[in-house]
Parts: C-alpha cells; sequence; structure tokens
C-alpha cells in the first residue's frame, strides 16, 4: 500500500469495504469496531403490564421527576457552559408542574404510563412549535425528556449511548443535546450520525471535546455492531472492512497528529515559505483569550452589540467594544464587518417590515437603504476606537452585491478617516465582478457559508440538502477563484472566512487559488497550519486546478488528494 | 381582579435563563399568578411550558393577574423582575 499523504485515510475498496460519505464536521482519525446507539423505539417495544389507572399515574409522574433529577445531575458534570445551560432548562422542564398534570391526568383516563407520558409531552410539544423562533427550539427538549421519562418508568437505562465495555465508533440516527454531553472521549473513538449538519449539536460539541465526528452520513443505518471502521472525521469518510493492522497503524497516525497540532505555532505558510496570514473569528473581545497563536483577526462580528436591544447602541458604548478588540491585538490585523442583520436576523430597533423570503431580503450592507444612521454611526464609533488605540483597523461591509453599493460605503468609511476597506463576497453577483468592486475597495473577504446558499440555491438550515452546501462544490471554487484572480491582478489580499477556511484539506487548495488570507475559530487554526505547511505553492496550485475541474465534491477531494 | 402590565426588558426575551428566574419567582409567591400576552389566554406563571409558549420576547407587553389577598405584593414583584434585564443580571 502507498504510504497516503498526511492527514488522510487512503480511500480503496479492498476486501469487500464500502466507503460512506458524510459531512466532516470534527477532524481527526479514528478505527475501531461500530456500537450502535439505541434508537427511541425500543421504549415502546415489550408488554407493559398495565395496573389501576391511580398506580399507572404514580408510575408516570415518579418517573418524570427521575428524569428531572438524573438531567440535574448531567448538567453538575457538564464542563461546557453551553452544555450545562441546556441541560439545566431540560431538568427543569422535565419537573414541570403542568407537564405533571396533564401525564397523571392522561393515566387517570385509563392510559398507559407510557402512553401517558408520550401524550403529555406531544401536547407542550406542539405549543411551544406554535410559538415559533428560539421557543420552538426547545421542542426537541420534550422529546428527550419524553425518552428518559419512559425509560425510567420501564426500569431502562436512560441513556441510549451503548456500554460495551470497550473504546468503539458510535452510530446514532442523531444525538440529543443530554446524549452528546455523556459521551466520554476515553471511550468514544468517533461519532457517525445518519442525519445532522454542520452546526448541529452534535458537530458543536464533538469538535469541542475533539471527537472526530462525521455526520448527515448516509448509509450509517446500516453499520451493524462490531464491524470495524476507520473514520475520518475532516474529509466526512467512513470506511469499512479495516483489519486489526490497520486500525493499529490508524490510532498511531492519530496520536501522532494530535501532538503536533499541540506543538503548532507561527506564521501560516506552504512549505516553501508563501505566506497566507491565518486570523480568527471573533465576535467580542473575549474570545481572543485563547492559547491558539493567530496573525490577528480576519472576522470580528459586531452583532453582539445590536441584539436584542430596542434602540441601537450609543457611540461610547460602541467606541468602548471596539477598543476592548483594538487594545488586544496591537500590531495584529483586524478585520471589522459592520453591522450584519436586517430581515434574516432581526433587530427590533431597526423597525424593517417582515419579509416572505427574508434570505433574499433587506439584510448585511442592504439596511443602508432603511437605515443609514445606524450604519454611519457605527463608522464613527470605529473610527474613533481606531483614533484612541493608534490602531489601523480594516473594516468590511457584509452581503454586497453592486459596484454602487461598495463605492457608497467606501465613500462613508474613507470621509471618517478609515483607509482600509472591503467587503464581503457572498453573493454570486459580487464575485462576478470582484474585478470592478476591487476598483473601490481595498480587500475582499469570502464568506463562503452564504456564498454555498445562493450559489448552489440551498438554505443554510436545509438538513436534507446538506451536500449541495459542500464547500467543495466546484461552482463554489470557481467563484472563489474568480474573487483570488481579481485580487491577484489588483495586487490587493482576499481572504477567506466561513467553514470552509477551517478545513484542512480545502486550506491549501484555497491557498492554490489564490486566497491571502484565511480566517477561522481559534480551535481550527493547528490543524490548517499544519495542513498549509506541508506543502509547497505549486502543489498547492496544482490541487486548486484539479478541484475546479472536478464534477462533484467527492471528485473534487480525491482530485485535491 | 388586580393586573399588571409590562414590557419585557431581557434581552434574550422570556425564554431560557429569564424564563427560569421568572418562573421560579412566580412559584414562591402565596398566591397563584397568571400571565397573558395582549388579550391572549392567561396561563399559570409558574409552569415554565406555559410561559414559554407565550413566545414572548423582548419588548412584548405582558399582563400578570392573580387574586386573593397577597395579589398586589405578588404582582409588584414579578412585575418588577421582568422589567429587568435578567441576562445582564450575574
Amino acid at each position: 500500500m502507498n504510504e497516503p499523504p498526511e492527514g488522510r485515510a487512503p480511500v480503496t475498496e479492498t476486501s469487500g469495504g464500502v466507503t460512506l460519505r458524510g459531512l466532516g464536521v470534527s477532524p481527526g482519525l479514528a478505527a475501531g469496531p461500530v456500537c450502535r446507539m439505541e434508537d427511541s423505539t425500543r421504549l415502546l417495544d415489550g408488554h407493559w403490564a398495565a395496573a389501576e389507572p391511580h398506580v399507572e399515574a404514580g408510575t408516570a409522574v415518579r418517573a418524570l421527576e427521575q428524569a428531572s433529577r438524573a438531567l440535574a445531575e448531567l448538567a453538575e458534570r457538564a464542563a461546557e457552559p453551553e452544555a450545562r445551560a441546556i441541560l439545566e432548562a431540560q431538568s427543569f422542564i422535565a419537573a414541570d408542574p403542568l407537564l405533571q398534570e396533564s401525564v397523571r391526568a392522561n393515566a387517570l383516563d385509563g392510559m398507559h404510563a407510557p402512553d401517558a407520558i408520550t401524550a403529555a409531552c406531544a401536547h407542550h410539544r406542539e405549543a411551544l412549535v406554535t410559538a415559533g423562533g428560539y421557543f420552538a427550539e426547545r421542542a426537541a427538549d420534550l422529546d428527550d425528556i419524553r425518552n428518559r421519562a419512559i425509560a425510567a418508568a420501564r426500569n431502562l437505562p436512560m441513556s441510549a449511548i451503548p456500554d460495551p465495555g470497550h473504546p468503539f465508533v458510535l452510530v446514532a440516527d442523531d444525538l440529543s443535546p443530554a446524549d452528546t454531553i455523556t459521551l466520554d472521549p476515553a471511550t468514544v473513538l468517533a461519532v457517525i450520525t445518519e442525519k445532522g449538519g454542520p452546526t448541529s449539536h452534535t458537530a458543536i460539541l464533538a469538535r469541542a471535546r475533539g471527537v472526530p465526528a462525521v455526520v448527515a452520513c448516509r448509509g450509517a443505518r446500516e453499520l451493524r455492531d462490531g464491524t470495524r471502521v476507520a473514520v475520518d472525521g475532516a474529509l466526512g469518510e467512513v470506511r469499512t472492512g479495516v483489519g486489526e493492522a490497520e486500525a493499529a497503524e490508524v490510532r498511531w497516525r492519530s496520536a501522532e497528529i494530535r501532538a503536533r497540532l499541540r506543538a503548532s505555532a507561527g506564521p501560516g505558510r506552504t512549505a516553501d515559505g508563501h505566506p497566507v496570514k491565518l486570523l480568527l473569528n471573533i465576535g467580542s473581545a473575549a474570545d481572543l483569550d485563547t492559547e491558539v497563536s493567530a496573525e490577528g483577526v480576519g472576522l470580528f462580528r459586531t452583532e453582539f452589540l445590536f441584539l436584542d436591544r430596542r434602540s441601537a447602541p450609543e457611540m461610547d458604548e460602541q467606541v468602548a467594544a471596539y477598543e476592548a478588540v483594538f487594545r488586544a491585538l496591537p500590531g495584529d490585523r483586524v478585520v471589522v464587518r459592520t453591522l450584519d442583520a436586517g430581515t434574516d436576523k432581526p433587530l427590533p430597533f431597526l423597525g424593517l417590515p417582515e419579509e416572505t423570503n427574508p434570505a433574499l431580503g433587506v439584510r448585511g450592507l442592504r439596511v443602508v437603504r432603511a437605515r443609514p444612521d445606524v450604519l454611519d454611526t457605527q463608522l464613527d464609533a470605529i473610527a474613533a476606537a481606531a483614533r484612541a488605540t493608534g490602531v489601523r483597523p480594516w473594516v468590511m461591509a457584509p452581503m454586497v452585491t453592486t459596484v454602487a453599493e461598495v463605492a457608497d460605503f467606501a465613500r462613508r468609511a474613507r470621509s471618517r478617516g478609515i483607509v482600509d476597506v472591503g467587503a464581503m463576497v457572498e453573493v454570486p453577483a459580487a464575485a462576478l465582478r470582484a474585478s470592478r468592486l476591487l476598483a473601490e475597495l481595498d480587500f475582499l473577504s469570502i464568506g463562503t457559508n452564504d456564498l454555498s446558499q445562493y450559489t448552489c440555491a440551498v438554505d443554510r438550515q436545509h438538513g436534507e440538502l446538506a451536500d449541495l452546501l459542500d464547500p467543495w462544490q466546484p461552482a463554489l471554487l470557481r467563484l472563489v477563484a474568480e474573487c483570488a484572480d481579481a485580487g491577484r491582478r489588483a495586487g490587493k489580499p482576499v481572504g477567506v472566512c466561513g467553514e470552509a477556511a477551517a478545513d484542512p484539506l480545502l486550506a491549501p487548495v484555497l491557498a492554490g487559488l489564490g486566497v491571502t488570507s484565511l480566517s477561522m475559530s481559534a480551535l481550527s487554526v493547528p490543524a490548517v497550519r499544519e495542513a498549509l505547511a506541508g506543502r509547497t505553492l505549486a502543489e498547492c496550485e496544482r490541487a486548486a486546478r484539479s478541484a475546479l475541474e472536478a464534477d462533484d465534491p467527492a471528485e473534487a477531494r480525491s482530485r485535491a488528494g | 381582579m388586580p393586573e399588571r402590565t409590562v414590557v419585557i426588558a431581557s434581552r434574550t426575551g422570556l425564554h431560557a435563563r429569564p424564563a427560569k428566574i421568572f418562573v421560579e419567582a412566580a412559584a414562591r409567591q402565596g398566591t397563584p399568578v397568571r400571565i397573558r400576552v395582549g388579550d391572549g389566554k392567561p396561563v399559570p406563571a409558574h409552569s415554565i411550558l406555559a410561559v414559554l409558549s407565550l413566545g414572548a420576547t423582548h419588548g412584548t407587553e405582558v399582563t400578570l393577574d392573580a387574586d386573593g389577598p397577597d395579589a398586589d405584593a405578588a404582582l409588584d414583584s414579578l412585575a418588577q423582575l421582568l422589567a429587568r434585564d435578567l441576562d445582564a443580571d450575574e
């Protein structure tokens, strides 16, 4: 067997093995036997010896109380604050007096305890879904509470995470927050789910724990317990038919990669020294509190200042927030994005009417049509913070479409003394006109998440169509190339922020296309730095040409490798 | 029946932490308190599921009502709570 490139599992169809493909959402390699998560139908199987209604009612209510206590205990054990908050909320909901009342009433009406619990949870679930928005997001909590309470009523283990007594690769349809939190990285080698997307709970928590994960993996349901698989959480590949010797080799390489990433530092560059700046995506100064070494901030999202306000934040408050970030980064690049809101991310004080299709409506820089005062105040505040700190921030507008829009934005910014003015390329129209935009601007930053959504005409949250949002879609890469070429001709920087920049396999391709900086969350920086350091610029350019010639993401990945 | 109408001040609305703080406070009152949005159906303020299903976001006007000798004191303390940004408290 040829030695595979670093960080990649070989893709071969040997000894009857097959390769399943999904979205790699948490990088890393793992190999081991599959252990399937029991699905919730296990709870409804089997005989239920029904008792008198009042006994059933007692059983059902006690089961809810047990579920609530168990969730509270999990919350106490949770290391991550987000995880703790989610579990505390679930525990509190499980103890809700109205929920208990509905369960009791259902049982007294003659339902068995499991049915009484199921019906009560369904009733309250419906009410939350009707409330919409982030209230509806809590509906999934009731599903988990129902499963836990029924398990308690039946004297079954509440967690559906298997415990085979040896390390395993967990395969599930999807994972609830509570299940994801109880994953022990010492025994769960990797996670594979049939459902889920790049921003699902599974993805976020798996990344936080360093457990390799592949989500939206078609065919995962068919994997049987005990099948030995190799998982590549960056490529999104799951291979069966793996022998013990090969599994040992994967484990050894995985340990080696982890050790190297921990030691990673220094500026981003290819093997032959071509620089590609590695920058951070942040939401406030607090996000700069990280051990990871980077070369500045490539995307400072300013929305946090504006969320859930009845009026726009005062100038002074904004200046203070920008100063805090500028002071933390003396001498480094910092790219500030002006407010990215609109009918897609509504802010009450903007006073925008509801729209039937917010993703295609008044959002990003388009808000300036209705509320130029909000942008002007923000630019005033950024300029004031720059003067106060002596930092020279780069400032960019979100969601631009036309040359006239960016010319207007540049005029507003420059008239306030802001020198480096740019825009985010998220709309295909902007990418196609990159050269003309750069005649008005100093830099571009490509937001691949939105650019994917608009290029392939897929809602970013659409789980069933996640494959079309794959940043390796050749059409998306073509638009990135268009922007990078324009930057090269103009001698101006063109960066990428968004999920694509955090993909260690895609980073060399982006560098080869001519992208000059990659901006990502701190966690992703070491792997991207190592990926770039492993290739010369000529190799990156070859990989880029190959990826552009591919007909689909899988072919683009294998050609680029 | 005594009532208090108040605008939700919490940035995330009556959701997550603010909802929990409010529901816990309502449960501690000596008298049952109900909450509604506009002319909607009043629901028990001591139920997190009922309160979440109101869908009350930042800036929503809600009305509290209660009966009995302790009603006014209970309503005052809960209305004051809702008028604060409970996300900002730590």
